[in-house]
Parts: structure tokens; sequence; C-alpha cells
């Protein structure tokens, strides 16, 4: 395949940032978007040229680092993928594809396509934990049983990986998605009750701080999540929230 | 007598780690508040370690080189942890757990550092629980386990495909409520480029903060290593692409001793190699060796029908299939360990049997899974006549909720549907055992400096099993390291804050930046790629599956001629005032290219086949076992730990003799 890619080139967070053109051929159905980008970095270097920087890491999916906005959609065009999982078969001769940023006023860009998302660190920090010790003087594990649907439900929160994509994906930049499931993996679990409405005032509170816009419910990061985190996740928040402002 | 002091205490095997614990120096909690540690690496191994140390009231800070320590590669373990709770009351005990660890391991672990990891396993599941970890539950709400191989009971708690993931995030939380308390500092994206030692003491590091590309100095009274395994030193791995050994070298340049280098696991059930570009290999859980049946065609003119794509496996009948694990091995079947399954996997591609277009694949078939679950469900859903149609649904969904996004993922990587026809599968890459020498309790062979999970070398001898990986990450980070670095900093109540404007932190400073100049300097010929993908092949073709004398030496020298030439025409475009990811990857490169020799002189010296690793030399003659590999324990009964003394070849070797009285030695048998 021959493809034109037309990325953001940034230098560093105060530098003015563009899109630059690049073709490139001998691209294979096989390889992962991230692979083709290998190729490209290989040839800039080779030439002399700073590669283009993106975050990235495990490769299989699950870490969250890889990012990138691709033809417009956070992580590209495929449902329930990451972007190293995405793969070069999904696109055709001859085309071209915007790659650029997830973009967010609160997730800064460090260098051309590789972004700083500690924001969400910092929601996590402000509750996303139950407050155990991890000295080890802990009751028997069976002890505490779990209805399966809530430990499934709270599993399928969970596996959100961080990536941001719901940001990216939102007319607003929300991080409703995110924080909710969070939220929500511990409001299904009894391990959770017990802090379960200051963590969910502390989060929202951070989460706010931190410029994330609002949700309108436009669902577009449900579709644009890669780990198919649910929608029902915010609505869950959003009672939590409600129950907790109203004991406040 | 040898140099290396396991500080194994006295007494009975199982009272060990009680004796030991009741009679250590403790720290009260006044004097922790003027305590700083600084832990590397923010894995399940160090993540663990630090939120434990900042709630026992140390100040804590943590550097990862991810964004977040979130990201830290523990997050892609898949299958699962044991842990001997027997829940299933199918005779598992902490015993069990060791006995099945140290001959899985092929009896080159140390018996005291196992006994202990079984000891504390189960209490890392109750841990867990409390913090919120959503494990896979039965209808009755209680846990719900699975079997891995190399044992015969079931003690793997797990979640979905994502186990690693959900006891990284437990971790990580634990981290973010001490981080919110002010008690641990986290430096992401930054990377450690040395250790300062301080009259023989390790008192801190020296790292890179990537993103400005400030060199920095961060002092403490003890540092924890918890760096994960060095696997990228075969480029293709499945380890993330940042994995790294650099933060270990450069403790090994130091003075820790590294052990074992040559024991590596290379895993059998991954995603084959697609093509020149691959960055990097996956991971297919071995969980899905509890369902799936392993073979390649009996025939090797349908092989080559295959590999021609004019045969579907499908089309072959079962009398055609040759399930080579279960002929072999029939008391273990496909659930034989890691190393044994990986070599008998290469033992049918070698022999022309390989069944995708490079010939090297087998199959991992789940139409026997399918259809047993498929009338198993039927019967339990009071369908009495069940057709063929509604067998095969109800199968495929009873496999989609257990393996479901491995299923998807092989899907998305190779685009074929493993639902309706066999996955294909090849041995990669995937941990190492070998890694920093320590002590029982943890510390390398510089006072102060320790190291745990993955990077270092004590619990998993020559082959790690399956789902042990997050157990001793766990372990090493939740209950032993907190005890055991206690004793140690006990003596350090009266020091005071270490300052950082000293000559050792200006000298190992100037090293640092001098070292990243000579990287920037160098005539620009190839990229840092090309070096690591050049000791890659040399690191798999000849210290990979089967290794001999020959092919051993000859690695030697060729990996010492490509660290030369590395040094002096590597490329890295940029500079050093920034962001450089060319320059990260260059530093551990550098590392590798140093690692891969001392990794191919350990193999020369070693041998015997043990475990993961597996001389041509030596291998069982005659009899049931013909074959199969041949330990050697008059000759090799210990562990080799390489001093550092300049270039690898100069490396020297002490060994830690190791004693077995707890566990007659046998030949690891899985027939």
């Amino acid at each position: 395949m021959n493809l034109t890619l037309k990325i953001w080139r940034q230098k560093d967070a105060n530098a003015q940032g563009k899109i630059v053109e690049y073709p490139i051929s001998g691209v294979e159905g096989d390889m992962s978007f991230l692979e083709m980008l290998d190729v490209l970095n290989e040839g800039l270097i080779n030439k002399g040229e700073e590669p283009v920087v993106f975050d990235h890491d495990c490769r299989e999916g699950i870490c969250g680092a890889c990012s990138l906005q691709i033809n417009g959609e956070p992580h590209g065009p495929d449902r329930l993928v990451t972007t190293c999982q995405l793969h070069m078969r999904k696109f055709n001769d001859g085309d071209t594809i915007f790659i650029e940023p997830f973009r967010a006023k609160a997730f800064p860009v460090v260098k051309d396509l590789m972004v700083d998302r500690s924001a969400f660190d910092r929601i996590q920090h402000a509750g996303g934990y139950i407050s155990v010790n991890t000295s080890g003087n802990t009751i028997d594990a069976n002890a505490i049983p779990v209805n399966k649907e809530d430990a499934d439900d709270a599993f399928s929160a969970a596996t959100c990986i961080g990536c941001g994509a719901c940001v990216a994906a939102c007319k607003n930049a929300s991080a409703m998605l995110f924080t909710s499931a969070k939220v929500s993996q511990y409001a299904l679990l009894p391990q959770g009750q017990v802090e379960a409405t200051d963590r969910v005032l502390a989060m929202v509170n951070q989460m706010d701080e931190e410029g994330f816009g609002n949700c309108t419910n436009t669902g577009a990061c449900e579709i644009e999540c890669p780990k198919g985190i649910s929608l029902e996740n915010i609505a869950r928040m959003n009672r939590e929230y409600l129950k907790a402002s109203a004991k406040g | 007598m040898s140099i290396l002091d396991s500080k194994i205490p006295e007494g009975p095997l199982a009272d060990k780690w009680t004796t030991h614990k009741n009679n250590i120096n403790l720290v009260n909690p006044a004097n922790k508040r003027n305590i700083d540690v600084i832990v590397v690496g923010t894995g399940l191994a160090g993540g663990s370690a630090a939120a434990t140390l900042a709630e026992l009231g140390y100040n804590v800070k943590t550097f990862c080189y991810q964004d977040s320590p979130r990201r830290a590669h523990s997050i892609a373990a898949q299958g699962g942890i044991n842990a001997a709770k027997n829940y299933q009351g199918d005779g598992d005990s902490s015993y069990r757990l060791f006995y099945d660890t140290v001959k899985g391991g092929d009896y080159r672990s140390r018996e005291a550092n196992v006994y202990r990891l079984a000891e504390v396993s189960a209490n890392i599941i109750d841990q867990c629980v409390a913090q919120g970890v959503p494990f896979a539950r039965e209808y009755g709400g209680l846990l719900d386990n699975r079997s891995f191989g190399g044992v015969l009971v079931s003690r793997t708690f797990y979640a979905k495909g994502q186990t690693g993931q959900q006891l990284l995030l437990g971790a990580y939380s634990a981290m973010n409520r001490q981080i919110n308390r002010g008690k641990i500092q986290a430096f992401n994206r930054h990377e450690m480029l040395d250790l300062v030692k301080i009259d023989g003491k390790a008192r801190g590091i020296i790292a890179r903060n990537l993103v400005t590309g400030e060199i920095e100095r961060h002092s403490a009274h003890a540092v924890v290593l918890a760096t994960g395994g060095y696997g990228n030193v075969f480029f293709l791995s499945t380890n993330a692409m940042g994995s790294n050994v650099m933060a270990a070298w450069r403790a090994h340049r130091r003075g820790a001793f590294f052990a074992n280098p040559c024991y590596t696991q290379i895993h059998p059930t991954c995603i084959p190699v697609s093509g020149d570009h691959q960055s990097k290999l996956t991971l297919m859980s071995e969980s899905l060796r509890n369902d799936g049946r392993i073979w390649v065609p009996k025939r090797k003119e349908d092989a080559e029908a295959i590999r021609a794509g004019k045969l579907k496996p499908t089309q072959l009948s079962e009398e055609e299939r040759d399930y080579y694990l279960e002929r072999r091995y029939p008391a273990f079947g496909n659930l034989v360990p890691r190393d044994v399954a990986s070599r008998a996997a290469k033992e049918r591609c070698d022999a022309g049997f390989g069944v995708n277009k490079t010939g090297e694949a087998v199959y991992l078939d789940f139409a026997a899974a399918i259809q047993r679950y498929g009338k198993e469900k039927a019967l339990t859903s009071g369908i009495h006549n069940p057709s063929a149609q509604q067998i095969l649904e109800l199968g495929e969904k009873v496999i989609e909720d257990k393996y479901g996004n491995l299923f998807q993922m092989y899907e998305k990587i190779v685009d074929e549907n493993p639902y309706k026809t066999p996955m294909m599968i090849y041995p990669a890459v995937h941990y190492t055992m070998g890694g920093l020498w320590v002590d029982y309790n943890l510390q390398t062979t510089v006072p102060g400096c320790y190291a745990a999970g993955e990077a270092n070398f004590s619990d998993h001898g020559a082959n790690r099993l399956g789902a042990s990986a997050l157990m001793q990450g766990l372990a090493d980070g939740y209950f032993v390291l907190p005890y055991t670095i206690g004793d140690y900093l006990s003596h350090d109540i009266r020091t005071g804050k270490i300052p950082t404007d000293t000559p050792e932190f200006d000298q190992a400073e100037k090293e640092v930046t001098e070292r990243i100049q000579k990287l920037m300097s160098g005539a620009g010929t190839h990229s840092v790629d090309y070096y690591h993908k050049k000791l890659g092949k040399i690191m798999w073709n000849k210290c990979g599956m089967s290794r001999n004398e020959k092919e051993l030496k000859e690695a030697i020298d060729e990996i010492s001629e490509l660290r030369a030439d590395f040094w002096k025409n590597v490329k890295v475009p940029g500079d050093a005032n920034g962001m450089n990811t060319e320059l990260e990857k260059a530093g551990r490169v550098a590392d590798f290219l140093e690692l891969g020799e001392l990794f191919a002189k350990d193999a020369l010296n070693r041998n015997e086949s043990c475990g993961g690793h597996f001389r041509e030399e030596s291998v069982e003659q005659s009899g049931e076992q013909k074959g199969e590999a041949l330990r050697d324990d008059v000759n090799f009964k210990y562990v080799a730990a390489w001093e550092y003394k300049g270039a690898p070849k100069e490396a020297v070797l002490h060994k830690e003799e190791l004693t077995f009285d707890n566990i007659e030695l046998k030949t690891r048998s899985y027939k």
C-alpha cells in the first residue's frame, strides 16, 4: 500500500504545531498502525530527521499508553481496539490519513503526538481507592461474597485502561466516562460502600478542577472507547453523586 | 566458602519466615518519618512495595518511565495469580504450592524463598479482594479458580484475561491513597540512569526527566529496584516496548551480582511472527491450555498442503491429527509446564510439521471444548435434544465468557476467527527468571539496594510456572520487602537526610552525562533499532530455546563486535535537552548489548539442561525420558551469580550452592 500521512508535529508544549505531510510506501496489511509509524520513523532517522514522537508501550491494547486521533477518531476507524491493535488492513492503497494528538485542554501536548494525561492520575489520587492497609491483616477473601452480576459489572467498569479516548471523542472534552468507571467499580462492590460518599464528591471535584468539560449525553465516548466501557457507568455516577450531595 | 550469604534463617522450613519476622529489627513510627526510600519501577512489585512502605510511614519516591504507574507492564499479565487457598478442596496447601514451584523450576530455586512465597500467597488474595479487585466469581458469590500448567490442582484466581491489569490497578490505587496523603512522590516519565553509592551503601539514584531531558539527583536511605525483566534483549518478546534492563544493569555495574542471566522463559502460546516489520509479540494466555488442544498434522504432506493454503485444518479428521503433548505427556497433556510445551512445539516445527507460511506455528484448537461446554450447557439449561447448531452456539458462548478478550485480540491481529478455525501459536520470549542476586531479605550484594519481582532471581529457578509472576511480585512488595527492609533501615534512624551535593553524586552525574554525550555523538550510520534487531537475531538463533557450545561461543563474539560497532556508529537524532525517544532507546540497547553477552556466557557455563535452559549436549539418552532435558545436579546445583569486572568477558562467577532439605531431587517428569 502507498499512503499519504498528514501528521501533527510540535516541538514541545510551548511551540506552535503544524500538520506535516509524509508519503509512505510498502505498507502491509499485517502491520499494526504503530508498526507503520515505526517504518516511517526508521526512514526519518536514516535521513537525519527527528522521528515522530508518540506514546506507546505494551502494544497489546492493555497499558493505555497509545492514543492518536486518526482521521478524526480516537484510536482510528476500528471498534473496540486501541491504536496499537489497529491493523493497516483497515485502510486502502492511496488513502490519506490524518494523525493528530488527543485534543483537550486538560491534555496538553508534550511533543508531536504525545500528550500529558496526568490529570487522569490526579482524579484517581483524589479518591480512586479503598482505604485498606496493605500489610495483610484483612479478612478471608471468601468472607466477602459478591453477587456474580455485580462482580461482573464491577469488572467491566474496572477494565478501563485510562487512555483518554473518551475525552478526545467528546465535544466537551468531558472525563465523565473515565471517572465514572472507577466510581462504578467501587459502588458495585460491598468493599467500596464505606467511602462511597466522599469518593464520588472528591473525584468529581478533581475532574472539574482539571478543566474537563461537562457531559451532555451524546454518547461519543462509549462508541470510541476501546474497552467498551458503558454509558451506564455515567448514569450510576450521577446517582451516586446525587445521593452524596444530598447527604453532604 | 562463597562470598554470597543467602541469610536463610535457621529452623524448620515452615517456621523460617515467622521466626525471621519475630527476630528482625523494627523502626518505630516516629523514626520512619525521617527515612526516605526510592522505589524504581511501579509494576506489581514496585507499586505494592511503594504503597506499603508509605503506609508504614517511610517517605517514598517512585520512578517509572511510563507517563503513569498504571501502565507498568504487569498490566499485560493475562491468566491469573496462584494462591494456596484450597477453596476447591482439591488437596492444595502451602507445601504443595511450594513443591510445585520448586519442581516446576527444575530444582534451581532457593527452598526457603519459595516456601515463604507459598506461605504468603493466600494472604495476597485476601488483600486484593479487600482493595476491591474484581476477581471472577461463581454464582454463589464466592471466588472462582482455574488450573494452570505444571500442577494438578485449581489454585489460580483470575479476572477474565485481565488479571494483571486488575491487580496492578489495585496496587496503583493503594499508591494513589498514599500519594493523596503526601507519603509518595511519584516521578513519572523518569528513567533511572545510575545507582549512587556512598561508603559502599546504595544512597540514591541519578534519573533523567524524559520530558525536559534534565539529569536529576535523588537521595534515599535505601533503593528498591522493581524494574522487571530483560526479555527485550531478544528484541522480539511479549514485553512492552519500553521494558529494559537499565536500572538492574546500572546496579550490576555498581556491584550488584547478576544471577542466572541465561534462565529465560519462552512462552509456548504466542501469536506467530508475521513479518520483518514486527515490533513485538503478543501472548495468548496459558489459561487457554485449560480448554485448547495443541496439535499439528500427523502427515507431513498435510502440513505442506496447509502451508500452501490448499488444505484447511478443520478438514483434517481426528485420526489425521497429532496431539503431540497428549501423546508425549499423558499425565499432564496440554498442561505441561511452559518450557516443555515450547520445546515440543519447536521439535514438531523443526521436523517439518509447522502450519503457517513460515512453518513456525502449531494449532491451539477449541472445537472439542466448544462441543463439551455446549452439551453441558444444554443439559443444565433444560434443552433435552439440542441440535448441533444449538450446541455450537451454547459452547461458543461459554468460551467467550471465559476467554472473550483473548479471542478478540487474536482475531484483530491475525484476521481469522478462532471460534471457527484453530488458533495458530508459536513460542516467544516472555519472562526472565534470572535477575539481580538477592538474599532472603531481597537485598542485592550492594547494601541498601533491594530487588523485587521479576528484577530479582530468587523464586522461579530455571522455569516459572504460570500465574506465579503476579504472585511473586505482590508477595515481594506487599508482604516481604516492607519487613526485611526495616531491619536494614533500623540502623539509619540517626543518619538524617542524605545530601546530594557530595562527590559521589557529582561523579555519578558526570558519568551519566558523558555517556549521554557519547551516545549522541555516534558516527550515525545506523539507527538504534538496527542494532537492537541484530542483537535480537543473535540471541534468538544462538541463545534461544535450544543452545549448544559452538553457537554460544559465536554469540559471545558476535555480540561483543556488535557492541563495539554500536558505540562507534549508532545514530541518535535530535538533542539531549528535551524529549528524545531515540536517546532513551539507545541507552537501553547499550545495556542489552552488555547483558546479552553475559547471558551467553552464563548459558555456556551451565553445561546442563534445566528448565528453560536447554543444552543440546545434555539430553537423556535412553529409557522413558529419552530425548528430554538432562539436569546435572552433581555439577550445577548452584546459582550462578556474576560479578561485574568491566567487559562481560571479564565477569567473575560466584556460586551459591543450593540445598534441598525438604524436597527430594528428582527427574522432572510430566509423562
